[in-house]
């Protein structure tokens, strides 16, 4: 099956449960481990995560569609674009557009809804380092998704990030009353518990099957 | 000099990037199946780290302390999309195996980390020391953890057999779980390690 046949529900369920982009791609650990040590950051920042990752590869998709992409620009006049090469941007654009979108939403929050900024305010400046939404930009990319499906990929994968760090917290949540050796404190019991998690959502992968 | 050399060997164990300060575990756990694989991206690490600490630190007079951010993540952007070019034209079996995880360097908390708290204040030299330092760090944990489990899970190192025959490789440590075991078993030893030798 070719990749653009798959249906964007399929890719949705996928992002989330099967191809979970932190327990099957590794991406966002860095702030998965920071903030997972309480409940109330783990939702702050998992809801913001899948709101930029949305957002951002859907604007992402656009630009590399148009723009970005080998003979992207054939649509201007005088063939100009036929001699321009812009793919080797690509890294640098995406960054760019998720720092800009960051910072827009950011300031569109102070303005509009401080209560909604007093909440995910401070994990915004975070994201534009968070490499799950770099991750799915990319992957969306080498994978080659349309449109739609760029959109289910980034909202599922932002959902499934939001997710793993949710059981992540309440996992956490429980552990300090537990006693772990010494040198397992912190990061080490916390990889372990993921890896434990991710056993648990490979039971998934008969469901769907995206690559 | 002898402070040069504490800036060179401070991130390798005492200030490990990986372990001690939680960053680019992401990097570590996505391309460690393979030894070549790990060698490859810990020199790209170790590469764009001294780059960027070379140039950050050099353009210290011009850049006004409010764009700094912007600036760095584009210094660092732009010498890793050097690096895959690179990949790309003289390696692109390999560069296809890394996928998007050579990219995915601009968000390696590790060199911005580092351009922060170290290039933005010090001379050229040492801050690309540091970079260097940072990237072997960065590196021999990658390459340690892909020993462990390129021998385990293919039986191979950089492709020669190491498993003695009708040993069983136990492809399990290659799926997302085996690595993240294999990682936590790593922390508990260099944290027990280090904590009997204080």
């Amino acid at each position: 099956m070719s990749t653009l046949e798959i249906s964007p529900l399929t890719i949705l369920i996928a992002a989330i449960f099967t191809n979970n982009i932190l327990l099957s791609h590794y991406l966002g650990m860095c702030s998965f481990i920071a903030l997972s040590r309480r409940l109330d950051t783990a939702v702050g920042m998992g809801l913001a995560v899948t709101f930029v990752s949305t957002f951002t590869t859907g604007l992402n998709w656009l630009i590399y569609r148009f723009v970005l992409a080998k003979g992207a620009l054939s649509w201007l006049p005088g063939g100009v674009g036929d001699s321009v090469q812009l793919e080797v941007f690509t890294l640098i654009v995406f960054i760019a557009v998720i720092a800009a979108f960051v910072q827009v939403v950011e300031m569109a929050l102070e303005r509009y809804s401080p209560a909604m900024y007093q909440a995910l305010g401070i994990f915004l400046p975070l994201i534009t380092v968070n490499c799950a939404i770099l991750g799915v930009s990319l992957f969306m990319v080498i994978r080659n998704y349309g449109f739609l499906q760029s959109l289910a990929f980034g909202f599922g994968s932002g959902l499934g990030w939001l997710l793993a760090i949710l059981l992540m917290a309440g996992l956490r949540r429980r552990l300090r009353f537990s006693t772990v050796p010494r040198g397992l404190e912190g990061l080490g019991i916390t990889l372990i518990v993921t890896g434990i998690m991710a056993m648990a959502f490979m039971a998934f992968n008969g469901m769907v099957r995206i690559q | 000099m002898s402070r040069n050399l504490g800036i060179l060997t401070a991130p390798i164990w005492k200030e490990n990037p990986i372990f001690f300060h939680v960053l680019g575990v992401c990097s570590a756990l996505a391309v460690t199946t393979r030894v070549s694989n790990a060698l490859v991206m810990g020199a790209a690490v170790m590469v764009t780290a001294v780059a960027t600490g070379g140039f950050v630190s050099l353009l210290r007079p011009v850049v006004h302390r409010s764009v700094r951010l912007l600036v760095e993540m584009l210094v660092i952007a732009t010498f890793v999309i050097l690096f895959d070019v690179f990949l790309k034209a003289f390696a692109y079996p390999m560069s296809r195996q890394l996928g998007p995880y050579v990219g995915l360097i601009v968000t390696n908390c590790i060199l911005l980390g580092r351009a922060e708290a170290f290039a933005l204040k010090n001379p050229v030299w040492p801050s690309m020391l540091d970079g260097l330092g940072s990237g072997l760090g960065y590196s021999w944990v990658l390459v340690a953890v892909a020993v462990f489990r390129e021998a385990l899970g293919a039986g191979t190192l950089l492709g020669f057999r190491v498993l003695p025959d009708g040993a069983q490789p136990a492809q399990a440590i290659f799926l997302p779980p085996g690595a993240f075991f294999l990682m936590g078993i790593f922390v508990w030893v260099l944290y027990e390690v280090r904590r009997r030798s204080r």
